[in-house]
């Protein structure tokens, strides 16, 4: 090659994908440093380091996280539970599909937040309501996705099963299930994505008691900004562990299928 | 059958013809097992539609007998008569149409954006692994933060008024749609791109002819999940931070205590997001209407 390569190809590629957020950041700090803007809500990424450490020192991230977490994983619980029940009933028996089906997917046409209001005058505004709307925002996908992956179970797979004369039960828990798996993993996966969502949306929503949420909307109020971006962190940083841990679960609990294949 | 109105006459006189032979039918040894198997598969299309009514219409009644007896306070539940009288009455007055027409150019303007931004995105690191490499570490990162997680950022910095919901019904739909355009194009086979290479295709041609009609359905998948995110994005800024649209009719109604401003007003929202998203589906059937030709 007569001309060296250009700047942005000979940096090492694992390296490549610092260059931007620490760009952003030397930025950030530049502005800061050199008073580009007086504005109160521009704040060193100093201030933010050091509420991160004042907050987390003294319980309130704990408090407030631990609270988040508890509903997130309550109304997870009992909507992902919900979920399955209700969508293996829709998927196993047609009839119940015919009755209830349709009148299961009009309902899920309606924006998730929409129900908050309705919510907040049926169970208040503490954490009932909030792990109501929660088991809500569970509920829904895992129903999709539970209807869908037993409905593309094989006819082969029964017919086999058939052969072998296998049980009802037996056929539910060794075939049906099995094959339905990674469509069921799929919405439960969604499911806790989607909770994570709808609980800062139920802590906007229904303002009461602590949160991670309540925190971002009082950083907010009292125009703190290091809070507010320190909260944008740490709502991400558990959105990714959230993710992170469905997926490893989810390998784990799959591995059976990749290893068949593996043997042949 | 010179007046308009005769076709409807004939039709009538035939009904009545039939009606007359009717009773005849069991005579006729051919006709009535022809009409009975005919009215029995007629009943077999419909069964399946028909049985899917008995369960909210006793939900309904439930819902109207509760109200009727007042089982509930109707501060908590009103009747459906009440729900349906207010929708009739937000439709007669023109109420509802101001309110659905801001939110609806909300959510074109925010999706349009986010769908320009997310595409391009896509498109970028889904051709150049050397800009994949330098802007998907950061953009998978601001992706795990949800839309809510920025609101209250965003709130800070621009306020909030118009700025705030476009920015953010465009960041709802602008992840889902970049991260599926970039692996849309991701999966497009190399066989495609060498047979370009060797007919001399330009970079243009080969992103318009090979690689964006290849990679359509991933591509499409996204802006339909966008626009769901988007219409979701809608409602909630809506009702955390408006003075008018369709989130905010069900605040309002909310705050007044009217739940049947609240029920009609999300039977709105629900209606509206359903249509919409039919209606990209309808455009979808058109776009890949040309994949037909080739078979």
């Amino acid at each position: 090659m007569a001309r060296p390569a250009p700047l942005a190809q000979r940096v090492p590629r694992p390296l490549r994908g610092w260059v931007l957020p620490l760009g952003l950041l030397l930025v950030w700090w530049t502005a800061f440093h050199f008073g580009w803007s007086t504005s109160p809500l521009l704040v060193s990424p100093t201030a933010v380091w050091e509420r991160a450490l004042r907050y987390t020192a003294s319980g309130e991230l704990r408090e407030a996280l631990g609270a988040s977490l508890w509903r997130n994983l309550a109304g997870f619980a009992i909507g992902a539970t919900g979920g399955l029940l209700f969508g293996a009933a829709l998927g196993f028996s047609r009839r119940f599909e015919r009755v209830v089906g349709p009148s299961f997917h009009t309902l899920k046409q309606i924006s998730l937040f929409a129900w908050i209001p309705l919510i907040s005058v049926w169970f208040g505004l503490g954490d009932a309501a909030k792990v109501a709307f929660l088991s809500l925002a569970a509920f829904f996908p895992v129903v999709l996705n539970t209807f869908e992956g037993i409905r593309s179970v094989p006819r082969e797979l029964i017919e086999v099963a058939r052969v072998l004369r296998l049980t009802r039960w037996q056929v539910l828990s060794r075939v049906a299930l099995p094959s339905a798996a990674p469509s069921i993993f799929a919405g439960i996966h969604l499911a806790l994505v989607y909770a994570w969502l709808a609980t800062l949306g139920a802590e906007y929503l229904l303002v009461a008691g602590k949160g991670i949420g309540n925190t971002l909307i009082d950083g907010r109020e009292h125009l703190q900004m290091d809070l507010v971006i320190f909260g944008v962190i740490v709502v991400g940083a558990v959105g990714f562990t959230l993710n992170w841990l469905a997926t490893q679960i989810e390998n784990r609990l799959l591995a059976w299928r990749g290893s068949t294949v593996a043997q042949f | 059958m010179t007046t308009p109105l005769s076709p409807l006459l004939n039709h009538r006189a035939v009904l009545a013809a039939a009606e007359l032979r009717a009773p005849l039918a069991p005579g006729v040894p051919s006709a009535q097992p022809r009409l009975l198997s005919s009215a029995r598969r007629a009943w077999r299309a419909l069964a399946p539609r028909l049985v899917s009514w008995p369960f909210p219409l006793l939900v309904l009644l439930l819902w109207y007998l509760g109200c009727r007896f007042e089982w509930i306070a109707p501060q908590v539940l009103p009747s459906p008569a009440t729900v349906w009288a207010t929708l009739v009455d937000m439709f007669r007055s023109g109420d509802i149409w101001l309110h659905l027409q801001v939110s609806l150019v909300r959510v074109f303007a925010g999706f349009a954006l986010g769908l320009a931004a997310g595409g391009a995105l896509g498109i970028a690191m889904g051709l150049s692994p050397t800009f994949k490499d330098y802007v998907y570490p950061l953009f998978k990162a601001f992706s795990q933060v949800p839309v809510l997680g920025w609101l209250p950022l965003l709130m800070l910095l621009v306020g909030i008024d118009e700025t705030l919901k476009i920015v953010l019904i465009a960041k709802a739909a602008l992840v889902p749609v970049a991260l599926n355009t970039y692996k849309g194009i991701q999966g497009v086979p190399t066989r495609y791109i060498e047979v370009a290479r060797v007919l001399r295709f330009t970079r243009w041609q080969l992103l318009t002819k090979v690689v964006l009609p290849a990679a359509f359905a991933p591509i499409w998948n996204g802006v339909r999940y966008g626009f769901t995110h988007a219409w979701l994005a809608l409602v909630v800024v809506e009702l955390l931070a408006s003075s008018e649209g369709i989130g905010y009719l069900i605040v309002y109604g909310r705050q007044l205590f009217q739940l049947d401003v609240v029920l009609a007003a999300v039977v709105v929202v629900g209606a509206v997001g359903f249509a919409l998203d039919k209606a990209l589906a309808l455009i979808e059937v058109r776009l890949t209407r040309w994949r037909r030709a080739g078979f």
